[in-house]
């Protein structure tokens, strides 16, 4: 079967390849535009508590449960270019949103978010608070002890976080499709999986088995990272 | 002038009601009473940690917390030194990186303490690479004292530093804190439930019972106090 593989990979073509290297850097960005949100709305979530949290956390998880092309359509109904901040955007940096690159990474920061969330709030809820306020009283300020001592003890599940995040994206599809389109430039892996399939041909057939390899080597590699690091953090918990 | 001034009122979801006033003027200054009478309440009140409903601390001539005027000095700039229960020293860092993380941070123009002094008088030299989680029990004690000892604090803490410790262990950690009140001279809140530290160390006695002060006690009368402590 592994001699397989290699065959199917040199059957990929450049816009196959493309397709992979707009996955991976959407997939990156998303990450990197949600990740600020991310740690701070983790952290605000495991340590305070408020009027509204369940709520709160209730719309954070929504894109976990609602279909992904839901998600994406309430995107453009917002980003595109007659939404609230779509047109709001457009009429004062002539910004476009909807149907660009730019929507294909909100697309994927806003489904990967949940999961870069959970992981974060998991990884500072395991972290005695009282490190935090030992800090404090060493003459570190609030933002201080939060880089020197929260966020390096929660490093293994914060990068878990990450690596699902980025895996999440790397897969998706639904949001991708209806917010960015189907377009050169927003042509993510998943995307081109789905129109390569829909090609009547034996060529055709294979570069899709050759993108669904590539995918599914990213996935794994993705997930591998991720269960390690969450598994670190547990045995340094328990050290 | 008193070292310490503190009379804070807070009550807790629990129902406990803190109503606590008390002036330390002497230099070690012990805070007894059973479980639950509010001596860690009133160490986290006085290092900024816990904020009351009412009440005014006053360390020197510096006001911490005024709840009439609305005082309340952020933890960092109290430059008060906390050595926890359970020493909560930085899992992450090296013996060598917790003591220095209060030292790093200590503010400009506060008297440095000499950082080798430290290692040598709590007998840290030989563990300066080492991670907390290799240390004993009196090990990870000598270590937060020295921590919060080089953040140059005016006033030093110290919460049940060797109540998880055995009999033997704890008299020798109580050797290292004697020679560290000794050597610096920090004006000291000393919690316990002890006796015996109280009479070895503290030159004055504040009794809680219930979230009050039933009484202060100093000098040679601080051992015939009416509380059945």
């Amino acid at each position: 079967m592994i001699e397989g593989f290699v065959p199917i990979m040199f059957s990929l073509s450049g816009q196959d390849w493309q397709a992979v290297e707009l996955s991976l850097r959407v997939s990156v960005l998303a990450v990197l535009l949600s990740l600020p949100f991310g740690l701070s709305l983790g952290w605000v979530l495991a340590r305070k508590h408020f009027w509204g949290k369940s709520l709160v956390e209730t719309l954070i998880n929504m894109p976990l449960v609602l279909p992904p092309v839901v998600t994406g359509y309430v995107l453009l109904i917002m980003l595109g270019k007659k939404g609230w901040i779509g047109g709001w955007l457009f009429q004062a940096f002539g910004m476009e949103v909807a149907l660009t690159w730019r929507a294909a990474v909100l697309a994927v920061a806003v489904m990967g978010f949940p999961l870069l969330v959970r992981a974060v709030r998991l990884a500072f809820q395991a972290i005695d608070s009282r490190l935090f306020q030992a800090a404090r009283s060493l003459g570190a300020g609030p933002l201080d002890a939060f880089f020197t001592v929260s966020l390096p003890l929660a490093r293994n599940g914060v990068i878990a976080g990450i690596m699902l995040a980025f895996a999440r994206g790397m897969g998706e599809f639904g949001a991708t499709l209806m917010f960015a389109g189907n377009q050169p430039q927003t042509r993510t892996l998943a995307i081109q999986v789905y129109d390569l399939q829909s090609m009547p041909g034996e060529a055709y057939e294979q570069r899709m088995w050759g993108l669904v390899l590539v995918s599914v080597l990213l996935a794994f590699a993705a997930l591998a990272v991720s269960e390690y690091m969450e598994r670190k953090g547990q045995r340094r918990e328990t050290a | 002038m008193s070292l310490l001034e503190f009379h804070c009122h807070m009550t807790y979801p629990s129902g406990f009601r803190l109503d606590a006033a008390f002036v330390m003027n002497q230099a070690v200054t012990a805070i007894c009473g059973p479980s639950g009478s509010g001596k860690t309440s009133i160490l986290s009140i006085i290092a900024g940690l816990r904020r009351p409903e009412k009440g005014k601390v006053q360390l020197g001539k510096r006001l911490l917390e005024d709840g009439t005027t609305g005082v309340h000095l952020a933890a960092e700039a109290r430059r008060i030194g906390y050595v926890f229960q359970d020493h909560l020293l930085f899992p992450h860092l090296s013996v060598a990186g917790n003591l220095l993380y209060g030292w790093k941070r200590r503010p400009a123009g506060a008297t440095a303490i000499d950082y080798r002094r430290v290692g040598e008088v709590l007998e840290l030299r030989d563990m300066l690479d080492r991670y907390p989680h290799t240390l004993s029990g009196g090990q990870r004690q000598r270590v937060a004292l020295g921590r919060a000892l080089l953040s140059a604090p005016e006033l030093l803490l110290l919460d049940e530093p060797l109540v998880s410790l055995d009999a033997a262990l704890k008299d020798r950690v109580l050797d290292y804190v004697e020679q560290v009140l000794k050597e610096w001279s920090i004006p000291t809140l000393y919690v316990t439930h002890d006796m015996r530290d109280v009479k070895r160390l503290a030159q004055q006695v504040v009794f809680l019972e219930r979230g009050q002060v039933v009484e202060v006690g100093g000098g040679n009368d601080q051992f015939s106090l009416k509380s059945n402590f």
